[in-house]
């Protein structure tokens, strides 16, 4: 009974899992180093950013929106923090300044859709050509380069023989979990998005949960900027080019709904892990980074075809 | 005109979805030129029945002929082929075409060089719509035009496919009186033409007028077919709930009680104009008029939905600001849209979730939601409504009708309104939840609670109603008393009489 419920409920993410191991068993098969304790520490680590991305893209998308602009945020938020860090501020107060960069960005976003009624694509694609040139206006379109070891650390430090990076993509995910199932703000994010107007209806500040929808999403790219300026040992304007189609991709093969209203954060971890796998292991095998765009492409498509094939069946 | 053979007959018809069974061991059958009344309380089977028909199931079981001839229908292609065309309760056309594109959509009459031929289009058109009497330019956009000559459009689409078999599925929901009348008119010209109708309301009247054959569905099964001539209504009403309904609209008075709500002279340039009334605890008040007379409208100011240019509200002889729906849950005002899914549900979300979404801020502290007390609130409305759901856990999207609606009540009873706006409260419901959610009502006024009721049914705001307010382009033409209000008085009154 219990286990029948389980997969009624989480249906959608066991059989991304199920995928997941296949995806495993056949890189393993095909590559005997792929199952190292050292290589999946390795996979979780390359996979912490994208998908801390991507869990501020599952809160947008399951509010029924988009944002395109979560790569550019990174990209200015790295570099306001980066120069900061240069100019000799201490760690945490450059740490919390590149926070406050993702979350005016996020909000600057959220504001121009509830209260500009802008389209989130247009409202987010503008803002990520802004915030990308912001970035490279502050930065002079030149990497800021050179940290302390302490900043490098929040890359490079472990604990527990596990990279920090893994911990905060662990920690990401627990907190978007519980926010998602078990605060207001998760609740009316499923609600906004199945049905914005009865959501309205019932006395929902519609417009406040949007901003802070958005404003999370960018929260979530100025950390995933923090993680990839330590990793890099620099910040560049550069930085961050085609995240969203990452994230957007990893919350889609998780199984998130681009129409809104439906997905589980633990979807979209298992989603950033398959195209993670799936990278790692198309290294290993020795294939071009050509071809790897491609079969990652491909993925995505038939991830999602086949999802809608399996709704459809239910139906 | 009925000729003897069926043109359709679906025999031994099963059909299960996953844990439900829909339908089991159905028999059907269509006269040529008959219109067939398929009646049933919500979930009893009907939709199921037609979306077989129609392709929309493919996976059931049993036999279908047609004249004579078994066919299968996989697809709304191989309906469509087959001559048999569906008009749903939401209309399926595009409003920003015109009538004479959607009438043709897909199948565009195209010149020798391949692009359409614009002319013939709407030639051919016109020529289907004025064999309808439609009295509708086909080279209008369909968004404006009325709900009833859209559907007139989308039966001319249906005879330029050669229809035979033209199912409606509640089709009289949106419409006036005169509209109605106009389409009962248009259904008799199609039958004398050799065109069958399935016909599927919860209209009696209507079933009455129109209608030759009932056929009635409970609970997936067959139970019985017969001429319309000769049943009454009763009898009909007891074959579809299996148990007598002793009055239809069970009203209870109170003696109604401190004034709840005051407006004076509410206005809105083009929709409302001066609207004063009082409304006091323990009263339903109800609210008739025609389609576009500002009932909804009036509703939507009241709730703080739709901005207002001038008036005053008092809720308790204290005037108010109602700038927002928050504003007005905050007064204590609930609003159950007219437009359940649209507006009432999250479809995609649970029971627990929808009862308790105007009211997360009381099971929540400091953002976070206490399950339990959440989870108690909604299984006492569950249990207190009888709403009929497997679980809390349930999306509303997979209960009937009338449990949806109990559910949107159950919102604004856990938001603890004490002013309750109901706008077609029973639009699309089956009899016997029509019952419950008028006892409900009952329940309600004598706890305290004013209702404002808004119907399209004249005998519903008569059955239910201690006082009358009939609207008329945008303005209270005329206040009734319960034991004054007569279908024809409020008509009358609807239509700018005196």
């Amino acid at each position: 009974m219990r286990v029948k419920s389980l997969f009624l409920q989480h249906g959608r993410q066991l059989t991304t899992l199920f995928v997941l191991i296949l995806l495993s068993a056949a890189l393993w098969a095909l590559s005997p180093h792929f199952m190292s304790l050292s290589n999946w520490l390795n996979i979780a680590q390359q996979t912490a950013i994208n998908a801390i991305i991507a869990a501020g893209m599952t809160f947008v998308i399951i509010s029924a929106g988009i944002d395109l602009s979560v790569g550019s945020i990174l990209a200015l938020s790295g570099v306001v923090m980066a120069s900061a860090l240069q100019a000799g501020a201490p760690v945490p107060l450059a740490l919390l300044l590149c926070l406050v960069v993702g979350a005016l960005c996020g909000s600057a976003n959220g504001l121009l859709i509830a209260r500009g009624k802008l389209p989130p694509f247009i409202a987010t694609l503008g803002m990520m050509s802004v915030a990308r040139g912001a970035a490279l206006i502050f930065s002079d379109g030149r990497p800021v380069s050179g940290f302390a070891p302490g900043f490098r650390a929040i890359a490079n430090g472990e604990f527990l023989a596990i990279p920090l990076p893994v911990w905060i993509m662990a920690a990401v995910y627990l907190i978007a979990h519980l926010v998602l199932s078990r605060t207001r703000l998760g609740r009316y994010t499923y609600a906004i998005g199945g049905n914005e107007e009865a959501t309205l209806l019932s006395g929902v500040n519609v417009k406040l949960h949007k901003t802070l929808v958005y404003s999370l999403a960018g929260l979530l790219s100025a950390l995933a900027a923090i993680l990839l300026t330590a990793r890099l040992n620099s910040a560049q304007p550069i930085a961050g080019m085609n995240y969203e189609l990452d994230a957007i991709a990893a919350t889609v093969i998780g199984g998130t709904s681009l129409l809104g209203g439906e997905g589980q954060i633990f979807g979209t971890l298992i989603g950033a892990f398959i195209m993670g796998v799936l990278r790692n292991g198309l290294n290993l095998l020795g294939v071009s980074s050509f071809v790897q765009q491609t079969v990652i492409g491909a993925v995505i498509i038939v991830a999602v075809l086949l999802d809608m094939m399996m709704k459809k069946r239910r139906s | 005109m009925i000729s003897g053979r069926p043109v359709l007959e679906m025999h031994h018809i099963g059909q299960v979805f996953p844990g439900v069974v829909a339908l089991d061991d159905v028999h059907f059958d269509l006269m040529q030129g008959e219109v067939h009344v398929l009646l049933g309380e919500n979930g009893a089977g009907k939709s199921t029945l037609v979306k077989i028909l129609s392709g929309a199931n493919p996976r059931s079981s049993g036999q279908i002929l047609l004249d004579g001839v078994e066919v299968r229908i996989e697809t709304p292609r191989r309906a469509q082929e087959l001559g048999i065309a569906i008009i749903y309760q939401e209309l399926n056309l595009i409003p920003a075409l015109t009538a004479a594109e959607n009438i043709f959509l897909g199948r565009e009459p195209r010149r020798r060089s391949g692009f359409i031929d614009q002319k013939r289009v709407v030639t051919d058109a016109q020529s289907l719509l004025d064999e309808l009497h439609a009295g509708i330019d086909a080279s209008r956009r369909v968004c404006e035009l009325s709900v009833a000559q859209q559907q007139m459009v989308e039966v001319a689409r249906a005879l330029s496919l050669q229809a035979r078999i033209l199912i409606m599925d509640e089709p009289t929901s949106a419409l006036t009186g005169q509209e109605i009348g106009e389409l009962f008119a248009l259904i008799r010209r199609l039958t004398q033409r050799g065109v069958s109708v399935i016909y599927i309301s919860h209209r009696m009247e209507e079933i009455f007028e129109i209608g030759e054959r009932v056929t009635v569905l409970r609970d997936g099964r067959h139970i019985e077919t017969r001429p319309i001539a000769g049943t009454s209504r009763e009898e009909l009403v007891r074959l579809m709930v299996n148990r007598e309904l002793k009055e239809h609209f069970p009203k209870v008075r109170v003696e109604p009680g401190a004034e709840a709500l005051r407006v004076e002279k509410l206005s809105r340039r083009g929709v409302l104009e001066e609207i004063s009334f009082t409304l006091r605890r323990g009263e339903v008040l109800g609210i008739a008029g025609l389609l576009g007379s500002g009932r909804t409208e009036l509703a939507r100011a009241l709730f703080g939905a739709d901005p207002v240019d001038g008036g005053r509200i008092f809720i308790k002889g204290k005037p108010v600001r109602i700038g927002s729906p928050r504003d007005a849950i905050h007064q204590g005002i609930g609003y159950l849209t007219e437009d359940r899914k649209g507006q009432g549900l999250v479809l995609n979300l649970a029971v627990r979730e929808n009862i308790c979404l105007a009211s997360l801020a009381r099971f929540s502290r400091l953002g976070w939601v206490s399950r339990t007390r959440e989870s108690n609130a909604a299984s006492g409305f569950v249990d207190k409504l009888r709403i009929r759901t497997p679980g809390l856990g349930q999306q509303v999207r997979y209960l009937s009708g009338g449990n949806q609606q109990k559910v949107v009540m159950s919102k604004w009873l856990c938001s603890e309104s004490r002013i309750l706006l109901f706008d077609e409260p029973t639009r699309g419901i089956d009899v016997g939840a029509k019952v419950e959610i008028y006892q409900l009502m009952n329940k309600l006024a004598a706890d305290g609670a004013a209702i404002l009721m808004i119907s399209s049914e004249l005998a519903e705001i008569i059955g239910m109603s201690d006082r009358v307010l009939v609207m008329c382009q945008g303005r209270i033409a005329g206040e009734l008393s319960a034991a004054e209000a007569t279908q024809q008085k409020i008509l009358n009154l609807a239509l700018g009489g005196n």
